[in-house]
């Protein structure tokens, strides 16, 4: 019976760990006082704040655009390749694959150091481009991971029977294989954009003076000083981060999107 | 049978061109000299690695690792119970509360760490919790100090355990645990000696990931521990954006990917001895 009552207190006890700091953060980001932790009163005022803000929409111009530009490079890229994996454990599908698994198994500062120096020695202020490859890089094996094991479920003898009934190669991918992925492929558009628009480390690097986005814009004012605004602005992209989430793992049957 | 073999020739093109040369700038320039006004001068140059030496940055890698340790086990404890549970819900059960583990995993760390930054500043929630308690009289520094840091990477890193370890214990054949209580074992002995034991592989993924990411950390101190608790991702990230030594932050950078790859090659021994 102890034990019956230890596990759920234990899990529903560090759940809220894990939320109890973000709801915090929400629901100061409705409070009229400007300083301190006494409520004053329920105000829309920093979320207006922000609208009239020019720094924060254009960076959260920048981040939207790097985003979509990155994602859908790393979808294509990264669905192609998955597509091309063959089945038999050939030394060379190895190769491939620990290639592919790079980026996730190094820390995330070898990578924003790597591109610091890539961009920096070619002395090119690329602005957003700079940002794009970046996150392009980092997202193909995001995208490449989910459709992989999305294929891997898929029956390879579906496409043989297309071949049989007399569909070329290239017939059988587009209308049978790649229907079937369709799922996989736009959860991981879908989590690529998240990593993009959540991208910090690599694009504080990466950026030049002239370039923020939407975590560098943050991370100026929350250096600054703790600031209502900054609440408002941190509610908000958790709000797109919750919203995108569900969505992809809604797509992928509500199974674990763990990809990482 | 793959049909579409050469598909993938864009992507491997892709990160050979934008993944492979960086990694492989990354080790030129720790081999170049520094320019005079910061960047790089290219003659072969060892004075770098001879830096690596300094007591001083011997002191912040033994930091960083001691706080990956602390943060490894910390996690472990804390995320192992909510694998278990989880695991053991009825299934249709589990998929929404592992979707509540991946949600703050995939929102943004400033965000993350800003929450701790206002519930621990001196005039923060906590703080006003604290004297409205009358637990003390005037605000005290929570924020800044060595236990926000260990609070930010607990909370940072967690999911990166909840999730692996869940994994294993998902699969786990619990006709094994049962057969163990079968025979007279109770249930810490059966947990001891057949789950514990049969949750490794996710136990120790885990702790790779978080030990991985929390030595490449420079975030969380930077936020959290003000200026004053200095890891090996802070060291490098000066050297790089606020000093512009770009050989000595290759060389650090480096040294870096050594102690990882040094803790991986470990742990990987302990698995096979196990």
């Amino acid at each position: 019976m102890r034990r019956s009552l230890f596990l759920p207190v234990m899990g529903w006890g560090t759940l809220a760990f894990l939320y109890l700091p973000l709801l915090v953060l929400v629901a100061f980001s409705f409070n009229a006082s400007r300083f301190g932790a006494a409520w004053t009163g329920f105000t829309w005022d920093w979320y207006a704040k922000l609208l009239a803000d020019r720094k924060i929409m254009a960076s959260t111009w920048n981040s939207t655009v790097v985003a979509a530009v990155s994602t859908a490079l790393a979808t294509v890229l990264g669905t192609l390749a998955a597509v091309a994996r063959g089945r038999e454990a050939t030394p060379a599908r190895k190769a491939k694959d620990a290639f592919f698994y790079v980026p996730l198994l190094i820390p995330e500062l070898m990578l924003a150091v790597g591109f610091l120096l890539f961009f920096g020695l070619f002395k090119a202020d690329l602005g957003l481009l700079a940002l794009i490859v970046a996150h392009t890089t980092l997202n193909v094996p995001i995208v490449w991971l989910i459709v992989k094991a999305r294929l891997e479920k898929i029956d390879p003898r579906l496409e043989d029977a297309a071949v049989d009934l007399g569909a070329t190669r290239w017939q059988a991918l587009r209308k049978v294989t790649l229907p079937l992925l369709m799922p996989a492929i736009a959860a991981g558009a879908l989590m690529a954009f998240v990593i993009s628009i959540d991208c910090f480390l690599i694009s504080f690097f990466v950026a030049g003076p002239s370039t923020t986005t939407l975590p560098i814009q943050i991370y100026s004012m929350l250096k600054f000083a703790i600031s209502p605004e900054v609440n408002a602005l941190s509610t908000l992209l958790f709000l797109a981060s919750l919203v995108l989430v569900v969505a992809a793992w809604l797509l992928q049957g509500g199974e674990d999107a763990s990809s990482h | 049978m793959s049909r579409h073999r050469r598909l993938d020739w864009p992507a491997l093109a892709w990160q050979s061109v934008f993944l492979g040369l960086p990694l492989a700038f990354i080790v030129a320039v720790s081999l170049a000299a520094r320019g005079p006004y910061g960047g790089v001068e290219w003659r072969l140059s060892l004075a770098a690695y001879g830096r690596l030496f300094d007591p001083l940055y011997f002191e912040v890698f033994a930091r960083s690792l001691a706080l990956a340790a602390l943060n490894t086990v910390v996690c472990a404890v804390l995320a192992y119970p909510l694998a278990y549970w989880i695991a053991r819900a009825p299934k249709r059960r589990q998929g929404p509360l592992i979707l509540l583990v991946l949600i703050p995993f995939w929102t943004n760390v400033l965000v993350r760490l800003y929450a701790w930054m206002f519930i621990l500043g001196r005039s923060g929630p906590l703080n006003a919790l604290l004297s409205a308690l009358g637990l003390t009289g005037e605000p005290v520094d929570l924020l800044f100090t060595r236990g926000a840091v260990i609070v930010g990477l607990v909370y940072e890193h967690l999911p990166f355990m909840v999730l692996p370890l869940y994994a294993t214990l998902e699969k786990l054949d619990w006709a094994l645990v049962d057969a163990a209580q079968d025979l007279y074992a109770t249930p810490a002995q059966a947990f001891r000696r057949v789950t514990l034991p049969l949750s490794r592989p996710g136990l120790t993924a885990g702790s790779i990931l978080v030990f991985v990411w929390t030595l490449g950390d420079f975030v969380t101190p930077d936020i959290l521990g003000g200026s004053k608790l200095v890891m090996a991702g802070n060291l490098i990230h000066q050297q790089y954006l606020v000093l512009r030594d770009w050989p000595f932050g290759s060389a650090l950078s480096l040294a870096l990917m050594a102690v990882v790859a040094g803790g991986l090659a470990l742990s990987r021994r302990q698995e096979a001895r196990a």
